[in-house]
């Protein structure tokens, strides 16, 4: 506890409390800094829309890892191989150190990328790639073995009714899988945020335009504005609590009704 | 015809956002052949970094594992106000900034405006632009890859056999190294090697709480960051390592896994 207390707590006061030192106010003048707003509203605006992405590949992904399973012929024969490796490709980005995603990223995008995509490393389109990588497993994985447990008995009764394919799927599937795909979105949402080693290689110099929350806040700390920088981590701080305030309360919600 | 549709439009979203990437890495780091990779692995200040890396892993790590099963136990074993919080602030580190972790360190434990860092300084102890800040900063964000591993495990074990196990006269570390260590050993070991993949892979908060002098302290990532300017084939070379590690971990996860529950495998 004392450890915990050494690791976690106090540090984290510490923060807080110098943020608040000052009062409101001085969350205030962080906030009134354009290069700050631009950074927040370019992080939240890129993280959103790689949550959607990733809501949709990524249950996409968990139906196939889990419902497609192959059955005979060349093309499955194939299809199960490939079946292999997607399930194993799933998880790199949680074992790939984030400044490798970095280089990679500026390396494929960048003035000398191999496929002739001449986006210039610092644009934002780079900045999605870069999110959408680091936050790839988080839906799939938590749609996974939900859509395992799940029991096709009530699909093929639905389906023997009547129901089409996607009346079954809106009906019975997705209200089942709601639940997990929303923890994995705010993981994945709250993740998206926070990035800041696949991003900083492609972000950096270049305020306004490419900057976001955490390389804006490394910048406050390099400079030695504590104070700012306190204020500024703070607002990830409770960013961050939130999400998983709200996991929790989702999966209490989930056990409740099972 | 929409299978086929959906199988290609998974593996091609895969290929281009992960398989290729990581074939990139692979690419760059062997540009110059096998020679170049290995003269750049043999340079003082990329070795120095490398085992940098490594020290601090390891000991972040030992620390976690011990620490980490303290927490579970005290979040699955006892009820205290409070708990809810404590299992909050054990997820946080997965779901903050880095950056925010170097940061919230740095006031504390800073020698120049730190809580316990000014009078620490006095003493002669570096903790923040030393090794045990980076070991802090490592610990703080692996922290919860062996507590989330370890707590569903020990909740699903009960505590029958160590009520037994004390009712039968055992101690307190009797019972704990007989029943309940046994019981979670599998558990802890995941936790311990996702913790191990990414202790080598932290960037954020060690970039923080680093001085970051090149053959000093100067970590592997922190390497791979500064020399990507201007010797990007370096830079290419110790990610390729980086990366190996990380995949390495977690195909020995995957193997553990599913040697561990082969029936469930079969069920499949």
């Amino acid at each position: 506890m004392l450890w915990f207390s050494l690791l976690v707590l106090i540090p984290l006061a510490a923060l807080v409390v110098k943020a608040t030192g000052g009062g409101l106010g001085t969350f205030v003048d962080v906030l009134k800094g354009s290069e700050t707003r631009d950074a927040l509203w370019l992080t939240v605006k890129t993280s959103l829309v790689v949550t959607i992405v990733n809501v949709v590949v990524g249950t996409l992904i968990a139906w196939e890892l889990v419902r497609d399973r192959p059955v005979a012929g060349v093309g499955d024969w194939v299809w199960g191989k490939v079946r292999v490796v997607v399930d194993l490709v799933i998880d790199v980005p949680f074992a790939l150190p984030t400044i490798v995603a970095g280089l990679v990223l500026l390396g494929l995008y960048g003035p000398h990328s191999p496929i002739g995509l001449h986006w210039a490393p610092t644009t934002q389109r780079a900045i999605l790639a870069a999110i959408a990588f680091v936050t790839l497993p988080f839906v799939v994985r938590s749609v996974q073995p939900v859509l395992e447990e799940l029991d096709t008995d009530v699909e093929d009764a639905a389906a023997s009714l009547g129901a089409n394919r996607l009346t079954v799927l809106r009906r019975i599937v997705l209200p089942a899988l709601v639940p997990a795909i929303f923890a994995g979105a705010s993981m994945s949402f709250a993740r998206g945020l926070s990035e800041y080693g696949s991003l900083v290689l492609l972000s950096s110099n270049s305020p306004h335009r490419t900057e976001t929350v955490s390389v804006r806040l490394f910048s406050f700390i390099e400079q030695s504005d504590t104070r700012s920088a306190s204020a500024l981590a703070t607002i990830l701080l409770i960013v961050a609590l939130l999400a998983i305030v709200v996991l929790d309360v989702v999966q209490r919600r989930v056990a409740a009704r099972g | 015809m929409g299978r086929w549709l959906r199988r290609v439009l998974v593996a091609g979203y895969l290929t281009l956002l992960v398989i290729w990437p990581a074939w990139y890495v692979v690419k760059g780091a062997f540009a110059g052949g096998l020679g170049a990779f290995f003269d750049v692995l043999s340079m003082p200040e990329v070795t120095s970094a490398l085992w940098l890396s490594a020290e601090v892993t390891v000991i972040a790590v030992a620390i976690n594992v011990v620490f980490g099963v303290g927490i579970s136990l005290l979040l699955v074993r006892f009820s205290f106000p409070g708990k809810r919080v404590i299992s909050a602030l054990v997820d946080l580190p997965l779901s903050v900034s880095p950056v925010v972790v170097g940061l919230a360190l740095m006031l504390v434990y800073s020698p120049a405006y730190g809580w316990f860092g000014k009078p620490l300084d006095g003493v002669g102890i570096d903790i923040v632009f030393a090794l045990p800040g980076m070991v802090l900063a490592t610990c703080f964000v692996t922290l919860p890859l062996v507590v989330r591993e370890v707590v569903p495990v020990l909740e699903e074990l009960g505590e029958d056999q160590e009520q037994a196990a004390r009712s039968l006269g055992a101690s307190t570390w009797q019972t704990f190294g007989r029943i309940t260590l046994p019981g979670i050993r599998w558990a802890l070991v995941y936790g311990l090697v996702l913790s191990l993949a990414r202790g080598l892979g932290e960037f954020g908060a060690i970039k923080v709480v680093s001085s970051r002098i090149a053959g000093q302290s100067m970590t592997a990532t922190v390497l791979v960051e500064a020399r990507t300017q201007f010797s990007p084939h370096e830079a290419y070379a110790v990610s390729f390592l980086l990366a190996l590690a990380g995949i390495v971990c977690l195909i020995v996860v995957a193997l553990l896994r599913s040697a561990s529950r082969p029936i469930l495998e079969e069920k499949k």
